[in-house]
């Protein structure tokens, strides 16, 4: 650009001429230079503010167009780096506490239908029913040949069936993969497996859901994507809990007895090792759950957990040592048990209205008399009752951890009266789950310590709250001794040789629904630990409406039916858990070590 | 000068193209393999479930009693008991025969006299 010189020669001499001042020239010029100077300024600036423009523009189409890329694309995962990412991204195993499988995934397939792309829809329908004689033909042939797009035809088939499908070389047939949860031990433990089922479902996988017991209690932790490949230990033991089984439903059949519960717990860990309840299900096959008729004849029910009954003479021993860890008796202080003895208005009757006379309160719990432990639950008081038994646990639903547990809460009296007192010392005008005994007894088993059931595999003890002193538990656990052994003891049958069996029986009348008590139906409960100078296992086992016939009388007490059970179970169970039976073992002398390898 | 440097910088970028062609290759075939490679484990592990479900299908308890039901004339087995339970000093061991002295040792007897 060739500038415009400020003062050009021709003009000034021009101007000069004409008598003008040439400093206007230059004025003018210098402002005609200082526009230009400015335009091109702004031009430029406009230009540089252009293109900004258009890179502003164009990142944050690069950004948009990437966010809509990653919003409509389906999701995958990272190739390149996911260094031992979740390859088994299943629902967690359930072991027990040995490792061995309660619960586990298999791969299998759902079966679904497009009848747009199907072929021949009828003649795929007949050999899908010859397949599966399950499904109903016309219902199929009228959803194939409908509007309908897509259906689900079966939600689980087999490898075979599979193959089959295959076979029919039907385009609009498609399978869809699923994680079916398989229980391999069928019938074992149901209640507490529960079992699972499909949550949502889509083409590519279906949610596998929790829907009741263990599986749905820690549905959170087996779903967890960060627990895939850790199994879940419970505290279960599974050729315990086999024997225990076997043992409960060849006894429940024995005794004629229409369900029956087993718990076995471990007293310092609390650790459940084994949980029974009859009759059951197989989880694979979950049933339906009944709609009709009283709740707690479905195999659904949990008798353990659910079933809260009046346990009976059972609850004596916490009124008796209640009242040793009061100072207000020891074992040997004599009690007057003779009738009659009236408390609110209501007699006090013994069973077959013994009179027991006076006797020390180890022969109140040996002989199970009512008014024994009435007259100490009226030296202990109904607020310190009420605070004992709140503190082993009785007063609360039990935190095992099925959710069904959660059902169980227990019955108490509305208004706690001396009368509730008295009958709830022995074991009346209380309703409790099976569970709840079995941890009250735990806590005299082990020296005095409350601890709560659990379903969880445990390293060590729990050491909860003190709720009595140790020589106080050992006491109570002579006194139960005394039952199994003593020459008046109602739990006679109870005894296993080498294993020192202590407990209490307890027979309760079934309430009727509409209030009283039915004359020929009971629920006979023993609660037992062993062996009964250490022990290491509460054990307790009940039974609904037994009769045992053997004599040609019916008899309905605990001692005659659950109390040769438990016995039973001791015997097949302990060795299995490893105690050694505290006696000369008979006949190892024909062993003889012949080889060595 | 310049035009070396041109000429360099020409070539280095031919280089660097032709390295990052191969080694965009390399790394696809690693990622193919990774694939293949994770397919493969992920059919371990379903094949490894179906074990696992099977072995415990296998060795559930009720089963195993049915088969010592079944197979009780050869194996005879029972139920374990408590007085199955014993002490390993309560098993007769086979006492050995003594082995016959075929070299005899002599040993010094300290001037002791023979009785006989």
């Amino acid at each position: 650009m060739i500038r415009t010189p400020l003062r050009p020669l021709a003009r000034i001499l021009s101007a000069r001429a004409k008598g003008e001042n040439p400093d206007a020239i230059e004025n003018q010029n210098r402002r005609i230079r200082h526009e230009q100077m400015r335009d091109h300024d702004r031009s430029r600036a406009e230009g540089r503010l252009l293109v900004l423009g258009v890179c502003f523009f164009c990142a944050f189409c690069v950004v948009g167009a990437r966010m809509g890329l990653l919003a409509v694309s389906e999701p995958m995962e990272p190739r390149a780096h996911a260094p031992g990412s979740i390859i088994a991204n299943t629902r967690a195993d359930i072991v027990d506490r040995n490792g061995r499988i309660l619960a586990t995934n298999l791969d299998t397939h759902a079966l679904y239908a497009q009848p747009p792309q199907m072929i021949d829809r009828e003649g795929a329908a007949k050999k899908l029913v010859g397949i599966f004689p399950d499904l109903d033909e016309k219902r199929l042939i009228k959803d194939f040949t409908g509007k309908r797009k897509f259906l689900w035809v079966k939600k689980k088939i087999s490898p075979e069936q599979m193959q089959a499908v295959h076979d029919i070389g039907e385009p609009g047939l498609l399978f869809a993969p699923r994680d079916m949860r398989l229980y391999p031990n069928g019938r074992l433990a149901a209640h507490v497996m529960g079992g699972a089922s499909f949550g949502r479902e889509g083409v590519r996988a279906a949610e596998v859901i929790g829907v009741a017991g263990a599986e749905k209690y820690f549905d959170d932790y087996l779903r967890d994507p960060a627990n895939a490949g850790k199994p879940l230990e419970l505290s279960l033991d599974l050729s315990v809990q086999a024997a225990a089984e076997e043992v409960l439903e060849g006894g429940m059949k024995l005794m004629n007895a229409k369900g029956a519960t087993s718990i076995l717990m471990d007293v310092h860990t609390g650790e459940i090792v084994s949980v029974a309840s009859l009759p059951s299900f197989d989880p694979n096959k979950r049933p339906r759950p009944a709609t009709q008729g009283d709740p707690s004849d479905s195999p659904l029910f949990n008798r353990s957990v659910q079933g809260v009954y009046e346990l009976g003479s059972t609850f004596k021993i916490f009124a008796a040592a209640q009242a040793m860890e009061l100072g207000l008796v020891n074992a040997n202080t004599m009690i007057n048990t003779a009738g009659p003895m009236k408390v609110g208005g209501h007699t006090i009757g013994e069973f077959k209205n013994h009179n027991y006379g006076t006797i020390s309160v180890s022969q109140i719990i040996e002989k199970s008399s009512n008014r024994g432990t009435g007259r100490l639950a009226l030296m202990i008081g109904k607020e310190r009752q009420q605070e004992f038994l709140r503190d082993l646990g009785l007063f609360e639903r039990t935190p095992f951890e099925i959710v069904e547990a959660s059902g169980g809460r227990p019955l108490l009296p509305k208004r706690y009266t001396d009368l509730s007192a008295v009958t709830i010392s022995y074991g009346h005008g209380i309703s409790t789950t099976a569970m709840h005994l079995a941890a009250g007894y735990a806590a005299i088993a082990n020296g005095g310590r409350a601890v709560k059931p659990t379903l969880r595999k445990q390293s060590g003890p729990q050491l909860g709250p003190r709720v009595m002193r140790a020589d106080v538990a050992a006491a109570s656990r002579r006194m139960l001794r005394d039952v199994v052994v003593g020459k008046n003891g109602t739990a006679s049958f109870g005894e296993v040789p080498g294993y020192f069996v202590a407990g209490k029986t307890g027979t309760a009348d079934k309430p009727k629904a509409r209030g009283g008590y039915y004359k020929d139906k009971t629920i006979t409960t023993f609660a037992s630990m062993f062996p009964a100078h250490d022990p290491r296992y509460v054990l307790i086992v009940t039974l609904d409406e037994p009769v045992e016939t053997s004599s040609g009388k019916p008899r309905r007490t605990a001692g005659w039916t659950a109390v040769p059970i438990a016995a039973e179970m001791i015997r097949r169970v302990a060795p299995l858990l490893g105690m050694r039976p505290a006696i000369e073992p008979a006949g190892v002398a024909g062993i003889t070590l012949t080889s060595s390898n | 000068m310049k035009s070396v440097i041109y000429v360099l910088t020409a070539l280095g970028v031919i280089g660097l193209a032709f390295w990052a062609y191969r080694e965009n290759y390399a790394t696809q075939a690693v990622l193919n393999d990774t694939d293949k490679l994770r397919s493969e484990i992920r059919a371990s592990h379903a094949r490894l479930a179906v074990l696992r479900a099977e072995w415990a299908f296998q060795n559930r308890p009720e089963r195993l009693r049915d088969l010592a039901e079944l197979n009780f004339d050869r194996l005879q087995l029972l139920p374990l008991h408590p007085d199955q339970f014993g002490a390993v000093d309560e098993v007769q061991m086979p006492t050995p025969d003594l082995l016959p002295i075929t070299e005899s040792v002599d040993v010094s007897t300290m001037n002791a006299e023979d009785p006989l």
